[in-house]
């Protein structure tokens, strides 16, 4: 018989991140079928609802949908960054209050070799990898409606959604791996998720805000992920704008993920 | 000081470790040989978690000098961690997915190939004795199989020095039986074993030295048999009165024993021959409801040194 391997550190946390592989392919074998309906049923039910009857009652004027031509185009980015963003709340929120508080995986993880950053990097890839096949399908569905001006604007939007994505992960774990217990989750959702929603520019164009409101939702990082994503659908892109946007994404992502490594590594390894 | 022993599994001089301003570690000094079966034996709250915790390259040193494997945790906790297995005190297994599965990502944590892995399972399966619940998922499992689980999963990188943390608190007599026995394989193979316990029976079976440890303090150090002949003597006679007989019973028994402890429920004559101090209390004319001779155990170890019982 050959000698047994020896148990090795990963050479960083990518490759320990990669340990993490199977892993996550069992949780995703195992809840494929329950993310199944959020992920590919439930937008298409926004589509009809929202894009295609109350479309009808919507004028397709360029002029008020920022340059869409129906609304059933001008929702669509919005409907795709949106699922980009409740996929995310999806698996940041529960899951990780439960790998480390109710069946304490984490803990698990990191008596192995593997370090804090690793068990997030894995974390995360599987929240991508959940944000890319939501987001595909949507894409896919959506594209024969002819809401894509442009093939490449339609594969950008898609990948714009993974820098959504991680724009909520990174901040979304962190505050839930402090957390204590389940309760603020119910106001997360609620108070958070549904608003950034319903008043992000999904649905209707910011300018229809006053004042205070229209700054607020400017500022929001959703607004910045369906503004990126509608220029790109529409094919109305701003250099300036979708730099700004992209920067957005970017910094509440690596802050994030700053402050979801400190946080972590205060539950894990304290 | 400095020069590389092969055969240390463990060095901690001065080992401190502080929650903000509560200290749960208040300098200890450890060390640990290669091949050896040592114990933390305390009740609760006395810093062995914390001990352990530290030991497993997961949780960073408040003060002194720990060395696992002659490695700096500090510095070195990924080497460290891929070369011990852990068995916490609380489980970390998932359960909503089979026992073979947490086997085998666990295998995965540690750059083992898959193949490798595979094997390796279904050998520590058999050791385990949980073959037949490879399938299962371990939510269906009892706590018994689940610990012995924990402990397949410790072996599964084949390490050199296997951490365990109250292995079998909170199991029925049986099935702490069964993982004693598996413990024990172990040590006949030659695995180095650092466990804690509140149990002293458990620390007498598998520990070939052991310290007590009492409000993040060691009070004690040595083997079970010579930790008895130190602080106990050979026989216990214990003496169940009446209700609030107790204490009065005990003064008046007080000069046949080396020494008498008074507990709510009995008392305790520390004694070289207890029939015949059990025969002379008989001849004062008192008659304690029972009586029960035994040896002295690491339980009356404690007692003595602490003034408290192990278990509350
Ligand atoms: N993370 C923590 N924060 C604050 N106090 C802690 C923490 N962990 C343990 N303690 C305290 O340290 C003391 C020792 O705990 P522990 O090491 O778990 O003891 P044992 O394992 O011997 O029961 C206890 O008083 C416990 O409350
Ligand atoms: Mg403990």
């Amino acid at each position: 018989m050959a000698a047994p391997s020896p148990s090795t550190a990963p050479a960083n946390d990518l490759a320990g991140a990669g340990r993490l592989f199977d892993y996550w392919l069992i949780v995703y074998r195992r809840t494929w079928k329950g993310s199944a309906i959020s992920s590919f049923v439930n937008p298409l039910f926004y589509v009809l609802a929202m894009g295609v009857l109350l479309g009808d009652y919507i004028a397709g004027d360029p002029g008020q949908l920022e340059g869409a031509t129906s609304y059933l185009a001008f929702i669509a980015p919005g409907l795709l960054a949106g699922q980009a963003m409740q996929t995310t709340f999806g698996e940041t929120t529960y899951p990780v209050m439960g790998m480390i508080k109710w069946q304490r995986v984490y803990f698990g993880m990191t008596a192995s070799p593997l370090s804090v950053r690793s068990v997030i990097l894995g974390h995360l890839g599987f929240v991508m990898f959940r944000v890319g096949l939501a987001c595909g399908v949507f894409v896919l569905v959506m594209a024969p409606f002819g809401v894509f001006e442009t093939v490449w604007g339609a594969v950008l939007a898609f990948l714009v959604q993974f820098l959504v994505g991680l724009a909520f992960a990174t901040p979304i774990f962190a505050f839930s791996a402090g957390l204590k217990d389940e309760s603020a989750f119910a106001l997360v959702f609620r108070l958070g998720m549904i608003p950034l929603f319903l008043f992000s520019g999904a649905f209707f164009p910011i300018e229809n805000l006053d004042g205070w409101m229209q700054v607020l939702a400017r500022a929001t990082p959703l607004w910045h992920g369906v503004d990126l994503t509608r220029m790109l659908t529409l094919d109305t892109v701003d250099g300036s704008a979708a730099l700004v946007h992209v920067v957005y994404l970017v910094v509440l992502a690596l802050l994030g993920w700053l402050w979801a490594v400190r946080r972590l590594g205060r539950r894990l390894m304290s | 000081m400095s020069t590389v022993d092969a055969d240390s599994m463990i060095h901690a001089a001065g080992l401190r470790k502080s929650f903000g301003s509560f200290e749960a570690v208040r300098g200890i000094d450890v060390d640990v040989r290669r091949g050896e079966a040592f114990g933390f034996l305390g009740p609760n709250g006395a810093g062995k978690s914390s001990t352990m915790r530290m030991v497993a390259a997961v949780s960073p040193v408040s003060g002194g000098t720990l060395r696992i494997l002659g490695m700096d945790p500090a510095t070195d906790g990924p080497q460290i961690r891929a070369r011990i297995g852990v068995c916490p005190q609380e489980d970390t297994l998932d359960t909503e997915i089979t026992v073979r599965e947490n086997l085998y990502i666990y295998g995965r944590y540690f750059g083992l190939p898959r193949k490798e892995v595979r094997e390796r399972v279904d050998e520590l399966l058999e050791f385990v004795q949980l073959t037949e619940k490879a399938g299962a998922m371990v939510e269906d499992l009892s706590g018994g199989m689940k610990r012995r689980l924990t402990i397949a999963r410790s072996l599964i990188n084949r390490p050199e020095v296997l951490l365990l943390d109250e292995p079998t608190t909170g199991l029925d007599p049986q099935a702490r039986h069964v993982v004693w026995d598996r413990l024990f394989r172990l040590r006949q193979q030659g695995v180095t074993l650092v466990l804690t316990s509140h149990y002293m029976d458990e620390v007498e079976q598998l520990c070939s030295r052991l310290v007590v440890m009492d409000k993040g303090v060691i009070v004690a150090e040595g083997s079970p048999l010579g930790l008895i002949a130190e602080h106990s003597t050979r026989e216990v006679a214990e003496l169940r009165f009446a209700v609030g007989e107790n204490e009065s019973a005990a003064g008046k028994v007080e000069d046949l024993a080396d020494r008498v402890e008074v507990l709510p429920d009995r008392l305790l004559l520390y004694t070289a021959d207890g029939e015949e101090t059990v025969a002379k209390v008989h001849e004062r004319g008192l008659e304690p409801v029972a009586t029960l001779v035994r040896r002295s155990t690491l339980e009356d170890v404690f007692l003595r040194l602490t003034g408290r019982t192990l278990v509350d």
